[in-house]
């Protein structure tokens, strides 16, 4: 035991250190925006209410990228009503990446976890069973997944599906990633284990989401999954063509030579 | 060359996926090549061979059965969550409701 733990344990021992009582344990949610006028009221209310249900220390990180449709006049009405301890506005000039995005965020984030998910209210579910499952099994990262359980879409075509599904099975054939959904991006990360992965991924856009739980998987960090639904855009159109296509299959094939 | 075995994987050579299918196919490749031109100066009884030859093009069709298979499986058992768009619906009615006594402006 001791040899084959040998190259786990330093980061063990150090990890057992770290765990606090419940109490002391704070979520930052690092919400990127982009024209979200609309649901950015509604994905806050949502996760405030099922924070506070929950009696889980939290914030809001609010990443807006100049949006020209008032997001951020939006943002600030939050800030005014849940308190500034609470929503914090850290925007930015104008649209950069997601990843700079993130490293933006966690520079001001204070919690020890952070909650990573889109604004757009594609992702129904409670942020309550990330962290239940994270403490289930102490992991690492915890990955929303559309693909298990009882996870699933709603409001989506057979193409969609089909394409969709079509591209998860290439996935997981060339890359073996250890999680069923690499496209999700709803997904709660220690903040270290975010730093690190952050530093070491170089991708841009969703495939940058992709490659973090690969590089997570290589870095032996713990990853547990659960189900999410995804619900096809209630304000606004999201479309699935030809160059996202084309784009996708460019960063799979990247990965798979470089990872 | 580029990063490679993270500071804690002690002694263990991380391959690329790619290389590591390189690697595979090619060791698969050499010994079906080695088998069927008898390079090893084996000599398999004929009913092997027959078997041996056309393996390669057989495992690319079961593989593509497979896949095709799956996906299908996977396509038709994809859970449509009616239950969470509903839910969804209502969630965003009382959120519009709340947010309004609270003093917000949409």
């Amino acid at each position: 035991m001791a040899s084959l733990e040998v190259s786990r344990s330093p980061r063990r021992s150090r990890r057992e250190l770290e765990v606090r009582s419940p109490r002391q344990n704070k979520y930052s949610v690092l919400l990127p925006t982009y024209n979200e006028r609309e649901n950015l009221p509604l994905i806050v209310w949502l996760l405030v209410k099922s924070f506070s249900e929950s009696g889980i220390n939290y914030e809001i990180i609010i990443i807006d990228d100049g949006s020209p449709d008032g997001t951020r006049d939006v943002a600030e009405q939050l800030e005014k009503i849940y308190g500034s301890d609470r929503i914090l506005l850290r925007p930015r000039e104008k649209k950069l990446g997601l990843g700079t995005a993130y490293i933006h965020g966690m520079k001001h984030a204070t919690g020890n976890y952070i909650i990573i998910m889109d604004a757009d209210l594609s992702h129904h579910v409670s942020a309550n069973l990330f962290y239940r499952k994270q403490k289930e099994g102490n992991f690492d990262i915890v990955s929303g997944t559309r693909y298990k359980g009882n996870g699933g879409v709603y409001g989506w075509d057979l193409k969609r599906k089909i394409i969709s599904r079509g591209a998860n099975f290439l996935t997981q054939i060339l890359l073996r990633p250890g999680a069923s959904d690499l496209t999700g991006s709803f997904r709660l990360y220690r903040k270290e284990v975010l730093e690190k992965l952050i530093e070491k991924c170089v991708s841009k856009g969703y495939v940058f989401q992709m490659e973090m739980i690969v590089r997570a998987r290589q870095l032996n960090y713990t990853i547990g999954e659960v189900p999410i639904s995804f619900v096809d855009r209630v304000y606004g159109e999201s479309k699935l063509g030809g160059n996202e296509i084309v784009s996708f299959l460019k960063g799979l094939l990247t990965l798979f030579a470089t990872t | 060359s580029g990063p490679r075995g993270e500071g804690e994987t002690w002694g263990r050579v991380t391959m690329t996926k790619l290389a590591q299918w390189l690697w595979g196919l090619a060791i698969l490749g050499s010994t079906w090549v080695a088998l069927t031109t008898g390079a090893l100066g084996l000599e398999l009884p004929l009913s092997c061979q027959e078997v041996l030859w056309p393996l390669p093009a057989y495992l690319l069709v079961s593989a593509g059965c497979y896949a095709l298979g799956t996906v299908g499986y996977r396509v038709a058992t994809f859970h449509d969550c009616e239950d969470a768009a509903r839910e969804l619906q209502s969630q965003i009615q009382e959120a519009r409701a709340d947010l309004a006594r609270r003093g917000l402006r949409f």
